[in-house]
């Protein structure tokens, strides 16, 4: 019965869109925060002194620690970005999708 | 059944009569039992005000899905408070203000990577945890393979990370009130071990969800006021504040460079590894996925949660610079009152003193009460994962094979979870001079190593089979295991031995590998009919994941 369900769900052109475009919005986000961070651990491990240069001539606030607290604040705003746009455009799709197996299934 | 909620209200009267006993008499000095009054009557506030949302809690709380997941009804923001509250344990607020004050610009290094975990779980795993999981992150896991043999291993690994995790919340619990009630390390220990007992056994995930929101409310504020009324000092200047603090730590100008803590790449690398990747293997952090109505709720929590985590983490690390000045630089908190000598209390003892000076007893007392609510919280969350991992993974569904009534699914996990908390107050007597900080580095290496690698691949390769489930989770778990043992935290300085054989602390550069290429090999070596029927079953699983269609919903009431 179920199984018959996510037969119909999977052949439904509009699912393959869903994943498609859900999978690349994710990854894309996801990329983005493991290249940053990552590049970050890169330069603590490997150029540590570059972080603790003050960020201007006479600056207490180093160049580390103006990077982390933007990525603390950039990394925030990317998941509000993505729950913005699952919650709206891919959950709407989603209840197509359903709906559209559901009428076939009568 | 009846019979343990009563035994366990017996025994919470008992731990509370014991620590409001055994306060103030024992210090003896007078200015000393103000102090801990406040202390001693804000935390006794919150008890009773959890110990009445636990009492009714305990009449909502009749199926396995109420015990387990809340009956599946809390909303985005609500569960998103309580995540942070999970995840801003004692150890996060005391060793890591602690950690900034002694190494400065490393703590902070050491808070972004707790934090990029959240993004991370948020794209790839929130909606799929959701759409495929009913009470323990295993129900994913042993979704399409064998359930016996998945759902053991799973527990197995569960269990272990429950147990790190809990040595360093009960050892930060018994140095917290042994400074602050003049309590015996031990006594502590008995006491916060006894009030989570109750709190699980009466009202499973209900009271310890509500428990872990009223907790991180106060939580926020008091690091809040405190951090606001240190930084008040400094004219709420960034510039003032490091200029005085490098001018007078050790370190020197070395202080807002990375350093001795991140010493070499393999251990930076490793630890960015194990604290991104812990996160999303922790399984009382899992768990909470199961606790919200739907995926899109389980999107908000995330988006809340993480909010509330970055905030934290940057007030912490504020705490941590300005106690530089206001507390290393007070005679009052050293041993014998010279600068320099050990902090009254241990060194996880900052960000109490701190408040001490900006706000006197009545906010040492304030934030006291709230780190030891902390500590219960926390230690309640992991209880409870790892009751459900006895009870639901290995009880019901390999002892009994899904056979077994509800009614004795939760007496076992009631059982399972005062046999924990047993286990909690042995493992806090053991490791009471281990660094508090630094144990929740290891739990999350192993969770890295042993849970995570086998959850994502479960929802992402449909390749995986049984075999190779097994092998990835057991090589995992071992090895993470194995690496800790023989780093330098356990076998040189537990053990008393000369060398490490192993020769970096944090284990999941190593370890994680080792459990996705076992994974990934013996799956695919694998050619049993048992495992192309399992690849088969990805296809439905996919659709599933993807759409939420079959998942378990919010139970009625």
């Amino acid at each position: 019965m179920s199984s018959a369900m996510y037969e119909r769900m999977r052949a439904n052109p509009k699912f393959q869109d869903l994943v498609a475009r859900r999978g690349r919005f994710a990854w894309t986000l996801a990329l983005i925060v493991l290249t940053m961070f990552y590049g970050f651990v890169m330069v603590v491990a490997f150029n540590p002194a570059s972080l603790g240069k003050p960020i201007s001539e006479g600056s207490m606030l180093t160049v580390g620690v103006a990077a982390e607290l933007f990525m603390f604040i950039f990394f925030w705003a990317l998941t509000a970005v993505y729950v913005k746009r699952a919650n709206t455009e891919f959950d709407a799709l989603t209840q197509e999708i359903v709906k559209d197996a559901w009428k076939e299934n009568k | 059944m009846r019979r343990l909620t009563q035994l366990s209200a017996g025994l919470g009267l008992f731990a509370l009569a014991a620590m409001a006993y055994a306060g103030p008499p024992v210090e003896g000095a007078l200015e000393k039992s103000a102090t801990n009054w406040h202390a001693i009557i804000m935390f006794c506030i919150f008890v009773t005000m959890t110990m009445g949302i636990t009492y009714w809690a305990a009449s909502r709380t009749k199926s396995t899905a109420d015990f387990y997941t809340a009956g599946g009804g809390i909303t985005g923001f609500q569960n998103g408070l309580a995540i942070a509250g999970d995840y801003m344990s004692a150890a996060t607020l005391l060793g890591l203000t602690a950690m900034v004050y002694g190494q400065g610009y490393d703590g902070y290094i050491y808070m972004l990577a707790f934090f990029a975990g959240w993004p991370i779980i948020l794209f790839l795993m929130a909606e799929r945890l959701r759409n495929l999981g009913k009470f323990t992150f295993s129900d994913i896991t042993a979704y399409r393979l064998d359930q016996g043999k998945v759902r053991t291993m799973a527990a197995i690994s569960s269990l272990t990370v429950v147990c790190f995790y809990l040595i360093a919340q009960m050892v930060g619990a018994g140095q917290l009130i042994k400074l602050l009630f003049g309590l015996e390390y031990n006594v502590a220990i008995f006491a916060v071990g006894i009030l989570m007992m109750v709190y699980v056994t009466f009202g499973g995930m209900v009271a310890t969800t509500w428990v872990q929101i009223i907790k991180a409310c106060m939580l926020l504020c008091g690091g809040t006021l405190v951090m606001f009324l240190a930084f008040s000092q400094f004219g709420f200047s960034f510039q003032t504040l490091l200029e005085k603090a490098t001018a007078v730590h050790k370190l020197g100008d070395k202080l807002m460079y990375p350093g001795s803590l991140l010493a070499d790449p393999v251990t930076a690398i490793s630890l960015g590894l194990g604290l991104m990747f812990g996160t999303a293997g922790l399984p009382h952090i899992l768990m909470r996925f199961f606790t919200v109505t739907d995926a899109k709720e389980a999107r908000k929590s995330v988006l809340y949660a993480s909010g509330f985590v970055a905030y934290f983490f940057n007030v912490i690390f504020l705490m941590g610079l300005t106690g530089i000045i206001i507390v290393g630089q007070n005679p009052e908190f050293f041993e014998g009152g010279e600068i320099g000598k050990k902090l009254i209390g241990g060194g996880n003892m900052v960000a109490m003193h701190l408040a001490k000076a900006v706000g006197g007893d009545m906010l040492l007392g304030f934030l006291a009460a709230v780190a030891f609510a902390t500590i219960l919280a926390v230690v309640s969350g992991l209880a409870l994962a790892g009751a459900s991992a006895i009870s639901h993974d290995l009880y019901a569904r390999v002892i009994k094979k899904g056979t077994a009534s509800e009614a004795a699914e939760i007496r076992v996990s009631k059982i399972a979870t005062i046999c924990l908390g047993f286990v909690a107050i042995i493992l806090g007597i053991l490791f009471e001079k281990q660094n508090i900080a630094f144990m929740v580095g290891l739990a999350f290496g192993v969770a890295a190593a042993a849970n995570f690698p086998v959850l994502i691949l479960s929802m992402y390769w449909k390749g995986l089979t049984t075999r190779g489930a097994l092998w990835g989770g057991y090589g995992g778990l071992v090895s993470a295991v194995l690496f800790v043992l023989f780093s330098k935290s356990v076998w040189v300085d537990v053990l008393g031995n000369k060398a490490a054989l192993f020769p970096y602390t944090q284990p999941a550069l190593f370890a994680m590998p080792i459990a996705f290429l076992l994974a990934y090999f013996v799956s695919k070596s694998d050619s049993s009919a048992r495992a192309q029927t399992e690849i088969e079953a990805f296809e439905d699983q996919y659709v599933r994941a993807q759409t939420g269609y079959g998942a378990a919903s919010a139970s009625n009431h």
